[in-house]
C-alpha cells in the first residue's frame, strides 16, 4: 500500500497507508487528519479539502483539471502546488507522497 | 401589504427530500407550500452536482442528480405544490391555537398547521473570504451582494473573484465607481466569454484595473475600509485603494435563522425522534440531512423514509380524530385517483 504523509498546520505529521483508487481526501478523512473538511463529500464543489502538495511531488501528481482550478478560486492561500485532495486518486506511484494541510479551509 | 398564504404544511427546502415530502403529504390530502432560498428546485443536487451520478436510490441502478430532481418534480405534480423561490424563512412564530405564522425575507407570510424543515446542509449563503478582520467592514465597506448601484458611486471599488458575479458587477459598477479594480488569483476567468471580453476591453482602455493575486490583508479604520493588500504570484504585495469591496467567493451552507426558532439543536443539526421525525417543538418536523438521531445516515433514501413517517404524524395534527387508513399506491383506487391514474 502506498504511504502518504500529511502535515497538518502546526502539528506532527501523520503517515498513513492509502488504498489505491481512493482519493487523497478520503484517505485523510478515514485517518482523522485534521484540517480536511470536505464539506461537499468529494464532489469538487466546495474547496474545503485544499492541500499544498510538496513541490518535489507536484510534477508526479500533476496540475488540476479546469473544474478543479475553478473551484480553487474559492480556497484560501492558493499556491503553485495547490490541489483539492478529493480530486487526487491514489496510485502505486504516489508511495511517499507528502501534502501539507493549510491553516484553514476558506 | 403582503398576502398571507394559508396552508396545511410549509416545507422549508426544495431539495429531493423536501420534494418527496410533498408526495407523501399529498397522498394524505395535505396541501404544501415549499420555500427555498435558491431560485429553482433541487437543492444541493442541482446547485452542487447536477451531473454527478447517484448509485443508491432504490430502483435506480444509476441516476443523475438533476435527473432525480426532474423525476421528483414529475412525481409530485398531481399534488400541485406552490413554490416560493429565492427567499429564506426568517421567523417561525407559534400562535395561541398551536398553528404557526412564518415570514420570509421577501415579505411572504404563511399561516400553517405544520412546519417541515427539509433544509439539508442549511441555506446557501455567500462565502466569506478568509481575510483576517474582514468581519469588521461587513455591511459598511464590504458587501456580498449589490442592492443599490448608487451606494457605489464615487467609491474606490474592489471586486474579488473570477466568475459571473464578479464580472457582471465589474461591468455594471465601472461607470459609477471613482475607480474599480478587479482582483482575481489567476489571469483566467470562469465567467461568460462575452463578459470576459468586455472586461478585457475596459482594462485595455485603462478604465479599470485588473490585479492578479489574492487579497491577504485589509487596511482601514474602524468600519471604514481604505485598501486591500493583494499578494501577487511573485510574492510582492500590491496596495489597491478600496472604500468598497465586493468578494464573490461562491456559496457555502449555513444553518441560518433556524438556530433562532427555539428548536433543540445538537451540533448544528436538529434533534428529532425516529417515530415521527418531530423536533422538540410539536408540529415542527425535520427530515433529511438537517436532522439527527441515533444511527442517522445522511442519505437521500433515509430522507424519503423520514418524509413518509412525518406525513402520517402531520396528518394527525392537521385532521385530528380522522382515521387514517394505511393504503398502497399499487392497489388503492383512492390513492390512484389522487395521483391522476386513469
Amino acid at each position: 500500500m502506498p504511504k502518504i504523509t500529511f502535515i497538518p498546520y502546526r502539528q506532527e505529521e501523520i503517515v498513513v497507508d492509502a488504498e489505491i483508487g481512493a482519493t487523497v481526501m478520503e484517505t485523510a478523512v478515514r485517518n482523522g487528519v485534521p484540517g480536511i473538511e470536505a464539506e461537499c463529500g468529494g464532489a469538487c464543489a466546495c474547496a474545503t479539502c485544499h492541500v499544498w502538495v510538496d513541490p518535489s511531488w507536484y510534477p508526479k501528481v500533476g496540475a488540476p483539471q479546469p473544474m478543479e482550478e475553478d473551484m480553487l478560486d474559492f480556497a484560501w492561500d492558493v499556491r503553485a502546488t495547490s490541489r483539492l485532495s478529493c480530486q487526487m486518486k491514489v496510485t502505486e506511484e504516489m508511495d511517499g507522497l507528502i501534502v501539507e494541510v493549510p491553516e484553514r479551509q476558506a | 401589504m403582503s398576502e398571507v398564504h394559508t396552508t396545511d404544511v410549509v416545507i422549508i427546502g426544495a431539495g429531493p427530500v423536501g420534494l418527496f415530502a410533498v408526495f407523501e403529504l399529498g397522498l394524505l390530502d395535505l396541501k404544501a407550500h415549499v420555500i427555498d432560498i435558491l431560485d429553482r428546485p433541487g437543492g444541493q443536487c442541482t446547485e452542487l452536482y447536477p451531473e454527478k451520478p447517484i448509485y443508491d436510490i432504490p430502483g435506480h441502478p444509476v441516476v443523475g442528480a438533476q435527473q432525480l430532481v426532474d423525476n421528483l418534480m414529475m412525481q409530485i405534480r398531481p399534488f400541485g405544490p406552490t413554490f416560493h423561490f429565492s427567499q429564506q424563512v426568517e421567523t417561525v412564530e407559534r400562535l395561541e391555537d398551536g398553528t404557526f405564522r412564518l415570514s420570509t425575507d421577501a415579505g411572504t407570510e404563511f399561516h400553517t398547521k405544520v412546519v417541515v424543515i427539509a433544509a439539508g446542509g442549511g441555506s446557501f449563503q455567500p462565502k466569506r473570504p478568509p481575510v483576517p478582520g474582514i468581519e469588521a467592514y461587513e455591511g459598511s465597506s464590504v458587501f456580498y451582494a449589490v442592492r443599490k448601484i448608487e451606494a457605489f458611486r464615487g467609491e474606490d471599488v474592489v471586486i474579488v473573484g473570477g466568475g459571473d458575479s464578479a464580472l457582471d458587477w465589474t461591468l455594471a459598477l465601472q461607470p459609477v465607481a471613482r475607480r474599480l479594480a478587479l482582483v482575481h488569483r489567476r489571469d483566467d476567468f470562469r465567467g461568460a466569454p462575452h463578459s470576459v471580453e468586455k472586461m478585457r476591453e475596459l482594462v485595455a482602455a485603462g478604465a479599470i484595473d485588473l490585479v492578479i493575486g489574492q487579497v491577504g490583508e485589509l487596511e482601514g479604520e474602524g468600519q471604514t475600509l481604505a485598501a486591500a493588500l493583494v499578494k501577487t504570484a511573485d510574492g510582492t504585495v500590491k496596495r489597491v485603494p478600496a472604500t468598497r469591496m465586493l468578494p464573490f467567493f461562491g456559496l457555502t451552507m449555513k444553518l441560518g435563522p433556524i438556530a433562532d426558532w427555539g428548536i433543540h439543536l445538537h451540533e448544528n443539526l436538529i434533534a428529532v425522534d425516529t417515530e415521527k421525525f418531530e423536533t422538540s417543538e410539536k408540529g415542527i418536523f425535520a427530515i433529511g440531512d438537517i436532522n439527527t438521531y441515533p444511527g442517522k445516515l445522511k442519505l437521500i433514501l433515509s430522507g424519503f423514509h423520514e418524509g413518509a413517517l412525518m406525513a402520517q404524524a402531520a396528518k394527525r395534527i392537521v385532521d385530528p380524530g380522522k382515521r387514517v387508513v394505511f393504503q398502497y399506491t399499487t392497489s388503492s383506487t383512492a390513492l390512484q385517483r389522487k395521483l391522476g391514474v386513469q
